[in-house]
């Protein structure tokens, strides 16, 4: 694992986020902000992964995340690892897990939720982690996995 | 009360459902008390409704209370664009509580996390409307002498009557056991059934209630909306067996009620008005103890 990283580009210090599903990267991108980040960041995607099939891996330079930022992936990419990096080594691993709430991100898929018609911050409670079921705060109704829509 | 604003029925507790409906017995007992001394009630209707309002502001009349507000958006200032949030905002500052109906869910919940006055729920389009259940519980109360451990059928669109819905998840506090009989496309949904199963309440789910009739202690009607079905053929089909006619309900128990939230089109056949079975009129008396239960409570006044 180790070894694959290092071909990609070696990063100092910072984070690597792997096993991203192809299809979710610029999600993933779009998720954690990353356009407003300064450090050096790159990212490879439809690398071969046995797992995956295809999988996208982002590299930040000088970047860490707090667990609750990082989380807020495990939506669109559940596998996620991360590997935190200091002086080019790996010094720590991290899954990602699914939060109990879900603040911003996620679209409400009920068109007639106010969510939908005036500004404000969509906020959902996870009630199936595995399946990803997410009650919408305000209107109550349900946003599944298959009709979910990164704002 | 567990909660200042009442959005959701889930926002209030058993005990709360229990409290307010012995203050409504006490307000069918002596309705006009002047505990809101003048004190003004706004309520909002962005979407017309004549039966809610009414009894909202019969409700605030009877406890002494001034009302402004608007029934229909077109009159106010939302029709030169205003957002809900600059109106809610706006009306705060005009008013001790704010009664609102809006057609776009969530909106109750969303105005009561940026005003410090409460907010009651009128009805946020096709998500909750709690007062009617709140309404329906002081009827059911009422005419059974009691909530617990009663046969309660619902009838006619279990899939997107917000009003039985709601029921359900109140009713479920009380061991109640249910009865669904619709026509498959309008059939109660999946979670509310799983909800029922995790609690262990007992649920008979059919297209026709003739068989069980005499087990019932409440049926509660809702309108089947021809625009509800996929298929026109098939509500054509089905649309007559969810008539409420005299002779379905002979076999019924005497102390049996017949609820319907209104407005009925013709799912309950007029004959049926005379029958003593029925009492969706009354129920609509019992909204206005219930409304001025709530205000005054929630405004901390009893």
């Amino acid at each position: 694992m180790k070894d694959k990283i290092l071909e990609v580009s070696a990063i100092k210090d910072g984070t690597v986020i792997d096993h991203i599903p192809a299809d979710s990267l610029f999600k993933v991108i779009s998720i954690l902000r990353l356009e407003d980040k300064d450090g050096m960041i790159t990212f490879g995607t439809n690398l071969e992964s046995k797992k995956l099939n295809k999988k996208a891996i982002i590299k930040l330079s000088g970047v860490f995340f707090k667990d609750n930022d990082i989380n807020r992936i495990s939506l669109v990419a559940p596998e996620a690892k991360l590997n935190i990096i200091r002086d080019y080594d790996v010094v720590e691993k991290k899954i990602v897990e699914v939060p109990d709430e879900i603040v911003g991100i996620v679209k409400c898929m009920n068109p007639m939720c106010i969510t939908n018609h005036e500004k404000i911050v969509t906020k959902f409670q996870v009630i199936d982690k595995k399946k990803i079921h997410l009650r919408c705060h305000y209107c109550e109704k349900i946003t599944d996995k298959e009709h979910m829509e990164i704002r | 009360m567990k909660s200042k604003s009442l959005v959701s029925i889930t926002d209030f507790t058993k005990d709360d459902y229990l409290r307010i409906l012995e203050k409504a017995a006490e307000f069918e007992k002596k309705s006009y008390q002047n505990l809101l001394d003048s004190k003004v009630i706004a309520t909002l209707f962005f979407e017309p409704s004549t039966r809610t309002r009414l009894s909202f502001e019969s409700a605030i009349n009877r406890l002494g209370g001034r009302v402004i507000g608007f029934n229909d958006s077109s009159t106010s200032s939302v029709s030169k664009g205003e957002t809900l949030y600059d109106t809610i905002r706006v009306v705060s500052n005009y008013s001790e509580l704010i009664v609102m109906r809006h057609p776009l869910e969530g909106s109750a919940r969303f105005a009561s996390e940026i005003t410090n006055i409460p907010i009651i729920n009128a009805g946020d389009g096709a998500n909750q409307h709690p007062t009617q259940t709140l309404l329906d519980l002081y009827s059911i109360q009422k005419t059974q002498g009691k909530l617990d451990n009663l046969n309660i059928f619902m009838v006619g669109d279990l899939k997107y009557g917000r009003t039985v819905h709601s029921l359900l998840m109140a009713l479920s506090e009380f061991n109640a056991t249910f009865y669904f009989i619709s026509p498959d496309e309008l059939r109660m949904p999946e979670e509310y059934k799983l909800y029922l199963d995790k609690i262990g309440l007992k649920y008979h789910e059919s297209k026709e209630f003739k068989p069980n009739i005499i087990e019932a202690d409440i049926i509660y009607m809702t309108r089947v909306q021809k625009e509800r079905f996929s298929d026109p053929i098939e509500y054509e089909r089905t649309k007559n067996a969810y008539v409420l006619k005299n002779e379905m309900i002979e076999d019924s128990k005497p102390g049996m009620k017949v609820l319907h939230p209104l407005p009925r089109v013709n799912e309950i056949h007029p004959d049926v008005d005379a029958n003593a079975k029925a009492y969706y009129f009354q129920q609509t008396e019992n909204g206005v103890y219930v409304r001025q239960a709530i205000i005054s409570l929630i405004l901390g006044l009893v």
